[in-house]
């Protein structure tokens, strides 16, 4: 496999952030109630995630390695400060919305370790593509998340998109007398809906490998006849 | 997290054990060592730095603006035919207002005759942080509206004091304030159900809920007992609270 395919393998599902290293559950718990605001966080995260990557990966000969930590989380931090003032000015209205997400970026360690793990030992090209690929298996991961606490809590999806592209409205999945199921709201619902996921991805990976072994098993019955 | 990455590492890696200790000697490292944060710390405090004086001019700019949609929300331009931003006087620092800081109350009129009283107050008891509003008080004591310019609450939760954030767009929950006297809130009324109020707060989210409408309602009786002395003084100038 090459070695960008198998970055991508490794972001969207082998390693994936949350369903298989269990990284950055205190922002995406926090965000995951609405599919709109969990798919916004995590383009801004992606868009860390990426320039973060890049930068440590492009310093990476300078940064002594007793303190790449405090010099990571510096790297981290200083970004998700511009891209925060950044937002604020030229994107108003989408800040508007995201504004108090942003910062959490800081503190979602998947950033942290992807920077540790991956950049500091890889090329800028492969750092920074990395980098998107993770943020992109965080954001599928919170986007489905969020469109399932929504869609159960609420009755529908997207909520809240008019304030990211004007003029679009939510969906209205269930009827409008639908009295809410509030618990997939609050934070224990978040739990819920991941320790779902999270064993349906296992339920995935285990039915693959058995047929893997089972192919094998074929194969090696259909060698020795 | 551990990647089967057999890459060059960083710079700098401790020597594996068993080798001998590298030189130079520690006192020379650790120098070296908080140099480099240093300069790391500089540069990316300096990247900042440029940002902020980039963008902060188109940050006054939005606030600015952001200020003057809020006031057309709590009071339609239509009711008034004045320069409300030049008719202010200041609101001194108000612990019942919750204000921290003189804060300037605009004067709204219509052929010279008081309107309306616009202004800012906060609630410190919400659930995360400061909830900034914005309301307008009409001659007569009783509230035109309320809305919400700053609050950090739970998105989803919570955020329904914003009617941006309301699921209810025809009827946001702010909404249910609007046009009740000062009176209302004198005889203990101005509290959400749960407290033995008159206002509505969804499950769930009830502190939200109950400083947004205590702060209101304090801030509402506040002004309104001082609306003649705010229409008649001087616009530029500071309302002086005397001393219980």
């Amino acid at each position: 496999m090459n070695a960008y395919r198998e970055i991508t393998h490794n972001g969207l599902w082998k390693q994936n952030a949350v369903l298989g290293q269990m990284l950055g559950l205190c922002s995406l718990l926090a965000i995951s109630n609405t599919a709109v605001n969990a798919i916004s966080l995590g383009l801004a995260t992606i868009l860390v995630m990426g320039m973060a990557s890049l930068i440590v990966s492009t310093l990476r000969g300078l940064i002594p390695y007793e303190i790449r930590i405090p010099v990571f989380i510096l790297i981290i931090a200083a970004l998700v400060t511009v891209v925060d003032m950044t937002m604020n000015a030229w994107l108003h209205e989408l800040y508007l919305v995201l504004g108090i997400f942003i910062p959490l970026i800081v503190v979602n360690c998947i950033v942290l370790a992807r920077v540790e793990a991956f950049a500091a030992k890889n090329p800028p090209g492969a750092a920074a593509f990395d980098g998107v690929m993770m943020g992109i298996g965080f954001v599928w991961v919170i986007g489905l998340l969020g469109a399932i606490r929504e869609f159960v809590g609420q009755g529908t999806l997207f909520s809240g998109i008019d304030m990211v592209i004007p003029g679009l409205s939510a969906i209205q999945v269930l009827p409008e007398d639908y009295p809410g199921f509030l618990i997939a709201i609050l934070p224990p619902g978040a739990f819920f809906v991941l320790g779902l996921m999270i064993a349906g991805r296992n339920w995935l990976d285990a039915r693959a490998n058995e047929r893997a072994r089972q192919r094998l098993l074929l194969a090696g019955q259909s060698s020795r006849a | 997290m551990s990647d089967p990455q057999d890459s060059p590492p960083l710079a700098d890696t401790p020597p594996a054990p068993g080798e001998a200790p590298r030189e130079p000697g520690a006192v020379k490292v650790s120098l070296r060592t908080a140099t480099v944060l240093l300069l790391f710390t500089i540069v990316f405090t300096a990247l900042m730095a440029y940002t902020h004086d980039a963008t902060k001019p188109i940050l006054d700019a939005s606030a600015q603006a952001q200020k003057l949609k809020l006031i057309g929300e709590v009071l339609p331009p239509g009711l008034y035919d004045n320069d409300l931003l030049a008719d202010t006087v200041m609101l001194p620092a108000t612990p019942a207002l919750g204000l921290e800081e003189p804060s300037p109350a605009y004067r709204a009129r219509k052929g010279g005759e008081p309107v309306a009283l616009v202004f800012e107050a906060g609630a410190n008891d919400g659930y995360s942080g400061r909830i900034g509003l914005v309301l307008a008080v009409l001659a007569d004591g009783r509230l035109r509206a309320v809305r919400v310019s700053q609050h950090k609450e739970t998105p989803g939760l919570g955020d329904y004091i914003d009617p941006k954030k309301d699921k209810n767009k025809a009827q946001p929950w702010i909404d249910q304030f609007n046009g009740y006297g000062y009176d209302l809130a004198l005889g203990g009324h101005w509290k959400v159900k749960k407290d033995g109020g008159r206002f509505d707060a969804r499950a769930g989210a009830t502190i939200s809920a109950r400083a947004v409408t205590n702060a209101s309602g304090k801030a509402l009786v506040w002004v309104a007992e001082r609306r003649t002395a705010l229409f008649d003084l001087p616009a530029g100038a500071t309302l002086q609270e005397k001393a219980p």
